[in-house]
């Protein structure tokens, strides 16, 4: 029987009526009074000398309000990185300044070198067009193994070299890694692209920098997965303004992936411009300068090989890749193929010893940071790729030889230096043999042969490390940020909740799972409880939401507050029933005092704190409000099994997927309705890497795919209905929820399962590639069955 | 987009006078021009829209017997007036885009525009129509000139095209994933007297027609009749979403599947 309420209930998003109904309240929703917009002039070459920035003719131009190039912000800080990754030799990455408007050189297609504050935002856009900007072109790089070639040309002058640094992990295990690879009785041996993404999420981003004179105050309206991080970063590092005269509000946030976690020149430019015009000034994305200006994802190139006994047992694991970085830094790019990818490499595996080697690069192109997964997807598609390509050089059944080599036994520590805490890998296997229907396959292979067409069936399986932790941890690996999370739990003197967390909804559906826990908790019905996010002035310093963090760590410090919340309450409902505190039970929202009849609802309680007449003054401060801050002590890892079905045109080498099987492991999960959606989403990034999204870049630095008619968004009809299944439940072991985070889960585990079953495919109309990249286009595939 | 004025003619001969304009354009549908005019493209000094001139509108047969589609005939329009006449060129314009491009693209603009990648200039082609001008009537072979271009002169517009009815046709399109404009389509139309066999996607000079499989499916129309033949790819299109050889090939095939589907 489902549950109505409380944890565990499918509720429906209370936060849908709005979006749904045109209620929502975005940043580009908002105006403010007197506003100016701002229009970027952006560089449309790659990489080349900035010679001149003339403005004057500009400046005259209807409704221009001030003019602003690279020399107004040569006193102003640079954008900052907050993740500094140290090299094999225990160096520190090499880090470029980032300037907030180009200054000296261009250094990617989209670079802002001037922006033009104006009446309406068409002035701003003609005024752009008066600007005379003279470029001397440079040779740009973009392949990133050209990159790092000597006489390569350099992306900043200043730097050493294109090469952001050359991380080895473990550095002490190679030796030994290479050791077990001479001793191997096999070899499997892959290289591969993790293609670059856009993240394209639907609402575009958007700044409102706000200035009051009266109290020198700075407000930034802006579209973040983090908005106290922001103002952290651009307070302190850019524009020196400190934390309690600067306020940050993310509103209602269309969709995020990732790419709204950063700090972007945009918004300290409009924090800027605002104080320096004295006036509020606005700028929207256009979609065009999303591609050009969004960081984006992915772009991996690697090498990876696997070491087996004579008996099929994994003995290493060694990995070669290179990370584009783009032309800067993005808050927290360095993290991501190393921290965030390197110590995943163990996948689900019990593979002894592993070596990881990074290259990052810097190319003329796009800053690329975290999307959708971050440094995990790359690790398990390559993973599942290379073990899939095992299985068939070795001729054993795929599935088997993952289960061969499950880790089993929890904890478990990696040779890549995390802790599984609990997971079984051979449940949600076996959760996904049930649904695959592998029986029947042969008949579904006949029929699709039948109508002229080839048919497969791909599995993988992943691992993935959310809730990024502990602080202490993440400080020593180079992290510039603690990795908590915050909850004030306030109660008002009728009985209603208002929790403010610091974690961030931009679609996940937080006001309604968040208010399901915290009625579960205090057995009150879940409309008692408001979710209250996205404004520092509101909210205790948190750190927003992204690698699947915001249960597993914002969920647990809102928890922590209503268990402070309910010990409050206690003493206060012990003093009205004149009982002892340890005799008070809380249960449906009321409290009783144990073997008797005596009870106070919870609203009596609520009151009296607020009105403290007959209370305990004495012991017990008047007032409910309590909160948490909540430092998780690892990392959760969930996990699954995945499968996917293609049908393949050999004629054209169009491939449909007929059918996307998942089984995942979330641990405990509070509204199965939402995880059910939230894997949807993350399915349809994942199946869109395979088969669709590819951000290309030709050999001078220009984007080839910078808007949607060649850059391929998956739609409903490139989509199969989904089979998603989380019935097997490891409950973590270290968060009071048990709760393991879903966000990304799909992302990560499809990309894999579906090239594998394409290469079956292909395999079973008598062509073995080897492997195919991705995206897996028809024209890729129609190549590799006649290459 | 810059600023522009707008005139809205109520006929054909007002819409002529008024793309007499300097600088005047005409906006018939505005799939293609007004994102090339957000995107700050193209400066016209006058928008012409021909959306009211309602002689240039609706979808009829001609005592000839021909179906005759008046140039601001929006592509929903031919999809549900045409389907009983002409059903291969209803389900062409069914086709097109998505439902908000349908309602809003026309049949004379598409054809004036002449996207090498569109689909109309398939179905004019292969169907051997005729283009209708304020001036002129031009034959199909003769209209369609190269990418983007066409044989109109400046100011001429395409107020209806006129299709003969072929005793069977298929449009069989293979999409590029991220635009949904054919990556290469075939259309096939059979005569009487003959086949027409007209390909668009996949050529640098546009829409053309594929003469040797016309000739090899005159004497036996059926998809194996096809076996054999190939297009040269030196002057296919070759970008991120397919090589020219690859279109070269998917010609082969799509034609091969619009025979099939016609049986």
């Amino acid at each position: 029987m489902p549950k109505d309420g409380g944890i565990g209930a499918s509720s429906k998003r209370r936060e849908d009526v709005r979006f749904l109904t045109g209620a929502g309240n975005y940043t580009d929703d908002m105006n403010m009074w007197g506003q100016a917009h701002v229009f970027f002039l952006r560089s449309d070459v790659a990489h080349g000398t900035l010679t001149n920035v003339d403005t004057s003719a500009a400046a005259e131009m209807p409704g221009v309000v001030q003019i602003f190039t690279g020399a107004d912000f040569e006193e102003v800080g640079s954008i900052p990185c907050g993740w500094q990754v140290t090299d094999k030799h225990g160096e520190p990455m090499q880090e470029p300044r980032h300037p907030v408007l180009a200054h000296g050189k261009v250094r990617h297609v989209g670079e802002p070198i001037a922006a033009v504050v104006a009446e309406t935002l068409e002035q701003a856009r003609d005024a752009a067009e008066a600007i005379s900007v003279d470029i001397d072109e440079l040779p740009a790089v973009v392949n990133m193994k050209e990159a790092v070639q000597d006489g390569a040309p350099k992306v900043h002058d200043d730097l050493t070299s294109n090469l952001c640094y050359d991380w080895g992990f473990v550095e002490e295990n190679k030796d030994a890694v290479n050791k077990a690879f001479d001793e191997a009785a096999h070899v499997t041996t892959l290289e591969l692209v993790n293609n670059r993404l856009v993240a394209n999420p639907m609402e575009p981003r958007v700044a409102i920098g706000d200035y009051s004179r009266a109290g020198d105050e700075h407000t930034l309206y802006t579209t973040s997965q983090n908005p106290h991080v922001i103002r952290l970063l651009m307070g302190a590092f850019v524009l020196g303004i400190p934390e309690h005269k600067l306020r940050v509000v993310s509103p209602d946030v269309g969709g995020g992936f990732g790419t709204k976690i950063f700090h972007y020149q945009e918004e300290a430019f409009c924090t800027f411009a605002a104080k320096a015009c004295n006036r509020p000034v606005k700028w929207t994305s256009s979609r065009t300068e999303a591609f050009m200006s969004d960081a984006h994802g992915r772009d991996h190139v690697t090498k990876i090989e696997l070491a087996l006994d004579a008996d099929n047992n994994f003995t290493a694991l060694r990995t070669d890749t290179y990370a584009n970085m783009g032309a800067y830094l993005s808050t927290f790019a360095p993290s991501v193929p190393t921290w965030l990818h390197g110590t995943l490499m163990a996948g689900n595996y019990k593979t002894p010893l592993i070596y990881v080697n990074v290259k990052a690069v810097f190319t003329n192109t796009v800053p690329v940071d975290a999307y959708r997964g971050a440094g995990r997807p790359e690790a398990s598609f390559q993973l599942e790729r290379l073990v899939d390509k095992a299985a068939h050089e070795l001729e054993v059944d795929p599935i088997a030889l993952r289960r061969q080599n499950f880790i089993t036994e929890f904890p478990y520590a990696t040779p890549v230096a995390v802790e599984y805490d609990t997971g079984d890998y051979n449940a949600t296997m076996d959760k996904l043999e049930e649904m695959a229907d592998l029986s029947g396959f042969d008949a579904r292979r006949k029929a699709s042969e039948a109508k002229g067409r080839l048919r497969g069936f791909g599995v993988n399986c992943y691992i993935e490390a959310c809730g990024i932790a502990p602080s202490n941890l993440v400080g020593q690996l180079g992290a510039r940020a603690g990795l908590y999370e915050s909850a004030t739990v306030r109660v008002n003197a009728t009985g209603g909740l208002v929790v403010m967390t610091g974690s961030h909804s931009h679609g996940q559906g937080h006001e309604t799972s968040f208010a399901q826990v915290v009625a579960d908790m205090i057995g009150i019905d879940e409309g008692m409880v408001e979710i209250v996010h996205g404004d520092t002035s509101k909210v205790p310093m948190g750190m927003g939401t992204y690698g699947s963090r915001s249960l597993a760590v914002g969920g647990s410090a809102m928890v922590r507050a209503t268990e402070k919340i309910i010990a409050k309450a206690k003493k206060i409902a012990a003093h009205l029933m004149e009982a002892s505190e340890a005799d008070i039970e809380l249960k449906d929202g009321a409290f009783s005092v144990a073997g008797t009849d005596k009870s106070v609802a919870w609203g009596d309680v609520t009151l009296a704190a607020y009105v403290p007449h007959n209370y305990p003054l004495e012991d017990v401060e008047p007032g409910l409000e309590e909160t948490a801050f909540y430092d998780p002590s690892n990392f959760t890892y969930p996990s699954g099994a995945y499968a996917c079905e293609v049908e393949l045109d050999p004629d054209t080498g169009e491939v449909k997927i007929e059918r996307f099987l998942a089984a995942d492991d979330f641990g405990n999960v509070v509204n199965p309705m939402i995880v059910t959606g939230q894997v949807h989403g993350g399915l349809a990034q994942g199946i869109g890497q395979a088969l669709l999204e590819n951000c290309a870049y030709d050999s001078d630095g220009q984007l080839l795919s910078g808007s949607y008619m060649d850059y391929a968004m998956p739609r409903a009809s490139d989509l199969p209905f989904y089979e998603v299944d989380h019935s097997c439940q490891t409950p973590c072991t270290h968060n009071p929820l048990g709760v393991k985070g879903c966000g990304e889960a799909g992302a990560i585990g499809s990309p894999p399962a579906v090239v594998n079953a394409v290469l079956d495919a292909m395999r079973s109309g008598g062509k073995d590639v080897g492997h195919i990249d991705m995206p897996v286009t028809p024209a890729r595939v129609w190549a590799a069955m006649n290459g | 987009m810059y600023n522009f004025d707008v005139e809205r003619p109520q006929s054909i001969a007002d819409a002529v006078q008024a793309l007499s304009r300097e600088d005047a354009q005409p906006l018939s549908g505005g799939q293609t021009l007004i994102p090339t005019l957000k995107a700050r493209l193209a400066a016209p000094s006058v928008l012409v829209s021909l959306g009211d001139v309602d002689e240039m509108k609706g979808v009829c047969m001609s005592d000839g017997g021909q179906l005759c589609i008046g140039g601001a005939t929006t592509h929903a329009t031919v999809a549900a007036e045409a389907a009983a006449h002409y059903p291969a060129l209803a389900s062409l314009a069914a086709r097109i885009g998505d439902p908000a491009v349908r309602n809003r693209g026309t049949i004379g603009g598409s054809v004036a525009n002449n996207d090498p990648s569109a689909c109309y200039p398939a179905g004019v082609l292969g169907s051997g129509a005729t283009v209708v001008t304020n001036a002129r009537e031009i034959a199909a072979d003769d209209y369609f000139q190269g990418m983007f271009t066409t044989a109109l002169e400046e100011g001429e517009i395409v107020t209806e095209v006129k299709f003969p009815i072929p005793q069977a046709a298929h449009y069989e399109k293979f999409l590029q994933p991220a635009s949904r404009f054919p990556l290469v389509a075939a259309f096939v139309a059979r005569f009487s007297d003959g086949v027409r066999v007209a390909i668009t996607g996949a050529s640098n000079d546009g829409v053309f027609r594929w003469s040797e499989a016309e000739a090899a499916l005159a004497s036996n129309f059926s998809a194996s009749a096809l076996d054999g033949l190939s297009v040269d790819s030196t002057d296919m299109i070759s970008d991120l979403h397919g090589t020219a050889e690859y279109r070269a090939h998917l010609i082969g095939v799509m034609t091969k599947r619009a025979v099939a589907a016609i049986g």
